[in-house]
């Protein structure tokens, strides 16, 4: 295969790659339209007749973007934070402790991974709003429980590869548990780490159903829970709907650019694990 | 180190309440209250057995649609994000500018959430492909995600949009693992390129397949943002897949017992679905 038809294969290689664009072409230039040049011609550019950037000011206006936004980075980040510090932990103690229970706990946890949204949500919604926690702080709580299970899963296989000597060293020289973790073992988690820390906060990013239930109030919802209600109220103003979509994925497409190696490395780790 | 009794409960803990209170605890609570009458309100409940599940199988047509178009969208979505993975994977296995310009390009939409997405395509398959269709006189892209059928193909071409790049980059990674020798040694055997993709290249690639296979279909069973977002369950609830269905039940009809009978329905198929398939693409990888 090796250097046949290479002209072939760049074109139509070239040719995917802007069929896969197209639908984030169409979204550019119709945010750019008015409602009317919409209607006129879906796929050209916007012309002078028919070019306003209104759609931006309005959506962005609607979305209440900046708090949108900052609610998202807000329950990803801390989210994410909560679920490196305590998981590491947990499964360093799985790894280290080597007695039954630490596997039956470990088997617990990969179990649960089949478990859809769905079969929980209903009891979990009751049991949350028992307790006070249908708020930001307790949905930060319900992702470390939910994305406990594959970053347990994740640290437990790396962590099993980690040589003991430095630890035990560590231990001779006096330090406690919690030293020998933080100054020792968490540093050697770096590469796992990051490669965690990209799967959950992805996901935790675009997750809509979980924050439906749980932060559904204005001044808390996160950018696909505004997307969603704004949608709904705007669904025949494409005008601002596309450029609604586009600010929306703006974020995600600007952490992508600067963390292309990364995303890829994690998700390509996170899979075959 | 092996860490102590103490040490070991305390570095535990926190993950462990956590886990417990979102997902074990609602789980086991679950599976009871699909026995019961319960509506949410209040703690007030009955137990009624199995007849939330008798319901389901003797009068809720609704939920079989639902199953039985779950399943078709499962069977085509997978087959075609794993073919159309495997075959970008193939095309821009080797590094270049260009190659990895394009990897970039068919991955980008799997980051974009599943409301995002499904709103986008709605633009792109009712304005887009209505006004193609008139320019290029190809009615059948005309009127699309107003019926049954156009909706459903509407869900797996999103859906493929957005899988295919993710499963691309497992197929390289496992491509990239095949040493250079082995490809060489075929070359000079005389090995053509139809030969080489079929006897070496898929088999040595078949664990990747497990994992390819394994995602996107649990994936598809558990697709519901691009469901709620790209046809809502329309026309007539026809393209509502089993997710969607379960919310339907608990948040418009208010039959919380009823959802929950069916999400734990849900539960073993999924269950019983992804564990048969790793147990044959696990065997058929020994046997290659």
């Amino acid at each position: 295969m090796k250097h046949r038809k290479p002209i072939l294969q760049t074109i139509l290689g070239i040719l995917l790659g802007l069929l896969f664009l197209s639908p984030l072409y169409i979204l550019v230039v119709n945010s750019f339209k008015t409602q009317k040049g919409i209607f006129s011609n879906v796929l050209a550019l916007p012309d002078s007749t028919y070019f306003t950037l209104n759609n931006y000011a309005e959506a962005w206006k609607q979305l209440e973007f900046l708090k949108s936004l900052f609610n998202s980075l807000y329950i990803s980040i801390l989210s994410t934070l909560a679920i490196i510090l305590l998981t590491s932990m947990a499964a360093w103690v799985l790894v280290r402790r080597k007695s039954k229970t630490a596997n039956v706990i470990f088997y617990i946890f990969a179990l649960s991974m089949l478990v859809p949204f769905q079969c929980v949500m209903l009891p979990l919604v009751q049991i949350m709003g028992k307790i006070q926690f249908l708020n930001p702080a307790g949905l930060i709580f319900m992702y470390l429980g939910f994305g406990s299970s594959l970053s347990i899963i994740m640290y437990h296989g790396f962590i099993k590869n980690v040589p003991l000597e430095l630890e035990e060293a560590a231990t001779i020289d006096g330090a406690n548990a919690f030293q020998v973790f933080w100054r020792i073992v968490f540093p050697l988690l770096k590469s796992i780490t990051v490669t965690i820390a990209i799967l959950n906060l992805m996901w935790i990013w675009n997750d809509f159903l979980l924050p439906q239930l749980v932060i559904n109030k204005p001044g808390w919802q996160t950018i696909p829970l505004k997307t969603f209600y704004f949608f709904g109220q705007y669904s025949k103003r494409w005008d601002l709907a596309t450029a609604g979509l586009l600010l929306g994925m703006i974020p995600i497409i600007v952490f992508y650019l600067f963390a292309q190696k990364y995303i890829v490395k994690g998700v390509t780790d996170g899979a075959i694990k | 180190m092996r860490p102590s009794k103490l040490t070991f409960t305390l570095f535990l803990l926190p993950v462990a309440i956590a886990f417990s209170a979102v997902v074990l605890i609602p789980m086991f609570l679950g599976f009871f209250y699909s026995f019961t009458d319960w509506n949410g309100i209040g703690n007030s409940y009955h137990i009624i057995g199995f007849s939330n599940y008798l319901t389901i199988f003797h009068s809720d047509s609704e939920f079989r649609n639902a199953f039985f178009f779950t399943l078709k969208f499962a069977i085509a979505s997978v087959i075609l994000i794993n073919v159309i993975g495997f075959s970008l994977a193939l095309l821009v296995q080797r590094s270049s500018w260009l190659n990895n310009t394009l990897r970039s390009i068919f991955f980008l939409p799997n980051l974009i959430g599943g409301i995002l997405l499904g709103f986008t395509w709605q633009f792109i398959f009712t304005k887009v492909f209505d006004m193609l269709g008139s320019l290029l006189h190809l009615p059948f892209l005309q009127g699309w995600l107003s019926t049954t059928s156009t909706g459903f193909w509407g869900l797996v071409i999103v859906m493929s949009w957005q899988l295919s790049g993710y499963m691309m980059i497992i197929y390289i990674a496992a491509l990239q693992n095949i040493s250079e020798s082995i490809q060489e040694a075929a070359s000079i055997d005389g090995v053509t390129p139809v030969q080489r993709l079929f006897k070496i290249t898929l088999p040595l690639v078949s664990p990747a397949f497990t994992i390819g296979l394994f995602l996107s279909i649990s994936n598809s069973f558990k697709l519901f943002d691009q469901n709620l977002s790209l046809t809502g369950g329309a026309p007539y609830k026809s393209t509502q897949m089993l997710t969607l269905n379960i919310y339907n039940t608990a948040f418009t009809m208010n039959n919380l017992a009823l959802a929950q009978a069916k999400a734990v329905l849900f539960l073993i198929m999924v269950a019983v679905i992804t564990l048969t398939q790793l147990y044959f693409s696990k065997r058929k990888e020994l046997e290659l």
